[in-house]
């Protein structure tokens, strides 16, 4: 996932002139319902930019509630794996997620040199 | 130095993943090939789900495997031994296959067999319940395993794997007798990740349920190919 976000980055710059900017902050939004672990990824990312045109940028993340819809009476509701992910007003099983699966680069803060 | 700006991209971080995902796939569908992406943790027995399945299945259809490992060539040379394209992914420390190894694959499985004379690709990815499950290789299909000596627990530790699998095959059923097991636990546990999956109990030793997964696959197939 870090060479992912890395990747991203590298393009994203490939459009600016990476030489002339630096980047100060990365804010991603990253879903609860996802395989990633937030403080690991900022942890990784730190070590994996070491040195490099990212060094000196920071990660902020906006973790995205991990949200359902029961789909007797849609209303919406937080999956709880001690509950099955089932909705509490209907016991029904997890059917449609409305939110928590975002693995995104929300906005990236920069300044020209 | 200039004031700082805010370049709001709203750029999913696994765009250049889903991106080369989205090629694979064209080929295949180009090459009108089904392609199933094999997932499960270790030693829950894809490769002799495999091993079992392309007997018969190269009987009816041809097929080639992709087979994904971080280390070794153990699992692809078993399965060569079935006289079938196989294809092996070394991924080094990567605990999942990616899109960009996948398409490198099937670049190596071009050279061994024209891709048009094939019905079906089977990608054995690497052993792992968390990443696999995120990052797309083209596949028509997600098939999850589970062994039921991995516990009941799974589908709700591990709910992303669960949730994105169309197929969840449930492996070692001949071992219920012995085990401490309750499979309608597991089987209630896979429908609140994924009510939707298909769920087919297995056992690579009696073999039973391996007319259901056979017919599974062929339905596939077949529905495929008349799109």
């Amino acid at each position: 996932m870090t060479k992912c976000l890395i990747l991203s980055m590298e393009e994203w710059a490939e459009k600016k002139n990476k030489k002339k900017i630096v980047v100060e902050k990365i804010n991603l939004k990253i879903g609860e319902f996802t395989c990633v672990e937030p403080i690991s990824l900022i942890n990784t990312f730190n070590a994996a930019v070491l040195g490099s045109w990212l060094d000196s940028s920071e990660i902020t993340i906006e973790t995205i509630p991990f949200e359902g819809k029961c789909s007797k009476c849609s209303r919406l509701y937080f999956p709880k794996k001690e509950n099955g992910y089932k909705s509490p007003c209907c016991n029904f099983n997890l059917e449609e997620i409305i939110s928590g699966r975002e693995l995104k680069i929300a906005s990236i803060d920069f300044k020209e040199k | 130095m200039h004031l700082p700006i805010s370049d709001k991209i709203e750029l999913n971080i696994l765009h250049q993943n889903s991106h080369q995902a989205e090629k694979n796939k064209v080929k295949f569908n180009n090459y009108n090939l089904l392609c199933l992406n094999i997932m499960s943790s270790p030693g829950a027995g894809k490769t002799r789900l495999l091993e079992i399945t392309l007997e018969d299945l190269s009987k009816k259809f041809h097929s080639a495997v992709l087979e994904g490992d971080m280390t070794t060539n153990l699992d692809a040379a078993r399965l060569e031994k079935l006289n079938i394209p196989v294809v092996p992914i070394t991924t080094g420390r990567a605990c999942h296959l990616d899109a960009n190894m996948v398409s490198g694959g099937l670049k190596l499985l071009e050279k061994k067999i024209n891709p048009d004379l094939l019905d079906i690709l089977l990608v054995e990815n690497v052993g792992n319940l968390v990443c696999p499950a995120e990052f797309e290789i083209g596949e028509h299909f997600k098939v999850a395993l589970l062994s039921i000596t991995e516990g009941e627990d799974k589908p709700l530790k591990y709910p992303i794997m669960f949730r994105e699998a169309d197929l969840i095959l449930i492996t070692k059923v001949d071992l219920l007798p012995h085990l401490n097991f309750d499979i309608n636990e597991l089987k209630s546990n896979i429908a609140s990740t994924n009510p939707k999956a298909d769920v087919i109990e297995i056992s690579s030793i009696t073999k039973s349920g391996f007319d259901l997964w056979q017919n599974w696959i062929s339905k596939m197939i077949l529905k495929f190919k008349n799109n």
